[in-house]
């Protein structure tokens, strides 16, 4: 049948566009792994950089970004999950939430250099916190707030009405319910969604860039007011304004997959997370 | 129409809206104490919504409103200043489809006295206990406490959120479609059930089956689009109802 | 619980209250009609030039070359998982495209300068592989996740009666797929891209790294062009913090943020008006 042939090659052409994105992709972590490997070994995990970079390790950066995303979490993960509570478990709908929710949608679409200008404006000059680790975390929690807030709130309302109603009636109070009854079931969720926010705030590049990376910072920070150097930017710095960067391009791939993987780690993580709790709070 | 003395609810003049659409009209009833109460209708004529009123469930409904009032022992319900968490732990509840928690069988059964400040180990599996001998389980789940309610039977689901309402010693019980998910065997288990608890506790049940209102209830409420068209001894109701339309429902008339 | 709710509001408005604080000592001087002009020279001995022209029509140029590849790239990927892709596929293709969406901007950037930059400039014969086009491409490959994940919801959500009704009438599948199940779901497909231009524009390393940042008007997609988002990250590192250049960057950032905030709410407008979501 001559149709049906036809509409197979459409088939097979829609197939083969979708696999060779698939295939970039492939391509893309496959030459930072295969470039990078050869880089990585104890001495540029923890060692320090040498000569502006150009030799030694990335411990530094790696320090430093495990600092911002730490900070990043300890102010974006209670103030999206109490957010998500109440929209989703007090909040009655109205003017109010929908406000909250236009705020969410903004927010999620600002682009993450205007979210470095804006730390810089508010933390750097404004509060006078210079560039420092603490404007750093703060930029980049309010940039992953509403990757927060949104999944969060799905989890929540991933847990059954019935949840909800069998505890009320039983004369709990709604805190008791959302405590006792809700969170426990909403946690696991909550957190997948959180790791993925998280994993984003380690690879970005634009905020810090404004308010906190440093060029070249052989030392680790002694406080939260300190410049610090991460791994987005050292790879930037290093990719686009060394001297010598073709010289320096194996410090460059090793630079890329330390990110990569810790990056990866996160991602990894949330997506096991939410398969392995999908299957086992089946209601 | 039926009109008690000493009514353990009454009642009075209530119109019940969701947002603008009006669900229940001018209502009044009074429902006896230690009896068990019926309310059938066709499906959407607003006997969930009415039950939802004894316990103030509705009020979790955003955009709901009422007027008129609803007394139990002669308390108005609604009033200003009415604890609600005292009020659900008088009033009990349950679900048409059985709602345990995702939790073990013995927290399900505390879950209530857990709640309302009940830590003793020891007195807490002494009403987990009694609450479950009660709703007639008790045998079935001596030996699986520890496991998870989900991996109940319907049946046996149902009777553990039978369970779950009477460990915190409720006055009245509200039952919505309590059996309509179960096969007959589970059903007539629950209806059994009801007898024994209307020695004790005020029910009110809804129910689509005929024959099952006919054979648990001591009242009978006929809705019909919001609105309490006929209210009688069950006997009466079914044997030699006054309107046309509780008749033409009984008998599946009904168009 | 309501005050951490607030916080979102309280940021929106605490991002547009500093970029505007700090990008209104401009207005006043040298006056926001320097703005709307065709030559960015922020340093200059002879006199300083801000106009925002040429790095407006750089965001633009990436932007259209990036949404041709997206448009047909991203829902023929969307229409292939959720309609043509076998059980087992999906489960793994998925994943595969989060995982897409997790690898960071610079490492793209990365891999574009090193990678595929040489590969342009072999395969069209070029001076430099610094250009829009190699932006856009990096940048279509990158929101190609979000137009894949929300297009995906929308196709799903064709109710399957049309789809059985179709193939119930002897359509085939493929004429099913095209003539009843894609339309049915295009306010969501449109909406998806409409969010992954959002994500196009506002990205800045890929840009800032391969675009070759060169502040002109111009049109050709083998020239090199400096965006908006890339203009920011590379300036804002050298001026003095309150000179005009520091103002100017600002209002740069404005510009971005409205953009990105109208096409924010018209997809989110198309999504909820379509139900999709
Ligand atoms: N949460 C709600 N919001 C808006 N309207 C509702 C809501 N719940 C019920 N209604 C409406 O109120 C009316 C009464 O509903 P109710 O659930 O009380 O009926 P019912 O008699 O219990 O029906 P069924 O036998 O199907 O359970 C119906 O028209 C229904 O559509
Ligand atoms: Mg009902």
């Amino acid at each position: 049948m001559k149709k049906s042939i036809s509409e197979n090659s459409v088939f097979w052409a829609v197939r083969f566009i979708t696999y060779s994105i698939v295939a970039i992709i492939g391509y893309i972590i496959f030459d930072i792994v295969i470039k990078g490997l050869p880089t990585i070994n104890l001495e540029f995990i923890t060692g320090f950089p040498r000569s502006s970079g150009s030799e030694g390790g990335i411990l530094p950066a790696i320090v430093g970004t495990v600092y911002l995303v730490f900070g990043a979490i300890l102010v974006s993960l209670p103030l999206g999950m109490a957010s998500a509570i109440y929209l989703s478990e007090y909040a009655k709908q109205g003017r109010f939430t929908r406000m909250i929710r236009l705020a969410i949608v903004t927010l999620a679409g600002v682009p993450s250099i205007v979210f470095g200008l804006f730390g810089l404006g508010l933390f750097v000059i404004f509060l006078g916190f210079g560039a420092s680790i603490i404007s750093g975390s703060f930029t980049l929690a309010f940039m992953i707030l509403p990757t927060i807030i949104v999944s969060s709130e799905e989890a929540l309302q991933a847990v059954p009405k019935s949840n909800r109603e069998g505890s009320l009636a039983l004369g709990a109070t709604e805190w008791q319910t959302i405590y006792k009854n809700v969170l426990p079931y909403a946690l696991p969720g909550m957190f997948t969604g959180s790791i993925l926010g998280v994993g984003r705030a380690a690879g970005e590049t634009a905020p810090i860039l404004l308010t906190v990376a440093a060029f070249f910072l052989p030392r680790l920070p002694s406080s939260i007011f300190d410049q610090v150097m991460a791994l987005p930017y050292h790879l930037y710095i290093l990719a686009t304004q060394h001297p010598e960067a073709e010289k320096v391009l194996p410090l460059q791939y090793g630079t890329a997959l330390v990110l990569l993987i810790l990056v990866l780690i996160f991602n990894l993580a949330a997506i096991f997370l939410r398969s392995y709790f999908r299957k086992k709070y089946k209601w | 129409m039926v009109n008690f003395n000493d009514s353990k609810i009454t009642v009075e003049n209530l119109n019940f809206y969701y947002g603008k659409v009006q669900a229940l009209f001018d209502i009044n009833m009074k429902i006896s104490e230690k009896k068990v109460t019926a309310l059938i209708g066709p499906s959407g004529c607003g006997k969930s919504t009415f039950l939802r009123m004894f316990n103030r469930m509705n009020d979790i409904i955003d955009g709901t409103h009422h007027t008129g009032s609803v007394l139990i022992d002669n308390r108005d319900i609604y009033k200003d200043g009415i604890d609600i968490v005292a009020l659900r732990k008088k009033v009990g509840m349950v679900f048409q489809k059985s709602n345990p928690f995702p939790k073990s069988v013995f927290d399900n059964a505390a879950y209530g006295p857990r709640i309302h400040g009940v830590k003793d180990k020891a007195n807490l599996y002494e009403i987990v206990e009694k609450s479950l001998k009660d709703a007639a389980i008790w045998n079935e789940v001596k030996d699986r406490l520890d496991e998870n309610a989900m991996g109940l039977s319907g049946g046996q689901q149902q009777r553990l959120c039978i369970a779950r309402a009477l460990a915190v010693e409720p006055e009245i019980l509200l039952m919505d479609e309590p059996a309509s998910a179960l096969d007959p065997k589970s059903t007539a288990r629950i209806e059994d059930l009801i007898g024994t608890l209307k020695q004790k506790y005020t029910i009110i049940i809804v129910t689509h089956n005929m024959q099952q209102a006919s054979r648990v209830s001591d009242y009978t409420a006929f809705f019909y689009e919001g609105k309490l068209i006929e209210y009688d001894y069950t006997d009466k109701i079914f044997r030699n109802p006054e309107i046309k339309q509780t008749e033409d429902y009984i008998t599946g008339r009904f168009g | 619980m309501s005050i951490a709710a607030s916080a979102s509001i309280i940021i929106v408005f605490l991002i547009f209250i500093f970029l505007l604080k700090e990008a209104i000592p401009f207005i006043s001087n040298p006056g926001l009609n320097e703005l709307f002009s065709s030559n960015w020279i922020p340093v200059s001995f002879q006199k300083e030039q801000f106009g925002i022209y040429p790095l407006i029509s750089g965001s633009v140029l990436v932007t259209v070359i990036a949404t041709v590849l997206l448009i047909p790239f991203g829902v023929i990927a969307a229409v292939y998982i959720s309609e043509i892709a076998l059980g087992f596929e999906k489960e793994i293709l998925k994943p595969f495209i989060e995982i897409l969406a997790g690898i960071p901007s610079v490492v793209i950037g990365f891999f574009g300068l090193v990678v595929l930059s040489p590969i342009i400039k072999g395969l069209f014969n070029l001076n430099t592989g610094l250009t829009a086009l190699t932006g856009a491409v990096l940048l279509a490959l990158m929101a190609i996740p979000t137009v894949i994940t929300i297009s995906e919801d929308a196709i799903r959500s064709v109710p399957k009666s049309y789809k059985e009704a179709s193939l119930a009438l002897g359509a085939s599948r493929l004429q099913t797929i095209f003539r009843i199940t894609v339309p049915a779901a295009l306010p969501g497909i449109i909406a998806a891209i409409m969010l992954g231009m959002g994500r196009v524009i506002g990205e800045t390393m890929v840009v800032l790294m391969v675009t070759g940042n060169a502040a002109k008007i111009s049109w050709n997609p083998f020239d090199s062009v400096r965006t908006m988002t890339a203009t920011i990250a590379a300036e804002m590192g050298e001026v003095a913090i309150g000179s005009t250049h520091y103002s100017a960057l600002f209002w740069v950032g404005i510009i971005l943020m409205i953009i990105t905030f109208g096409l924010n709410i018209v997809a989110q407008k198309v999504l909820k008006k379509y139900q999709m979501r």
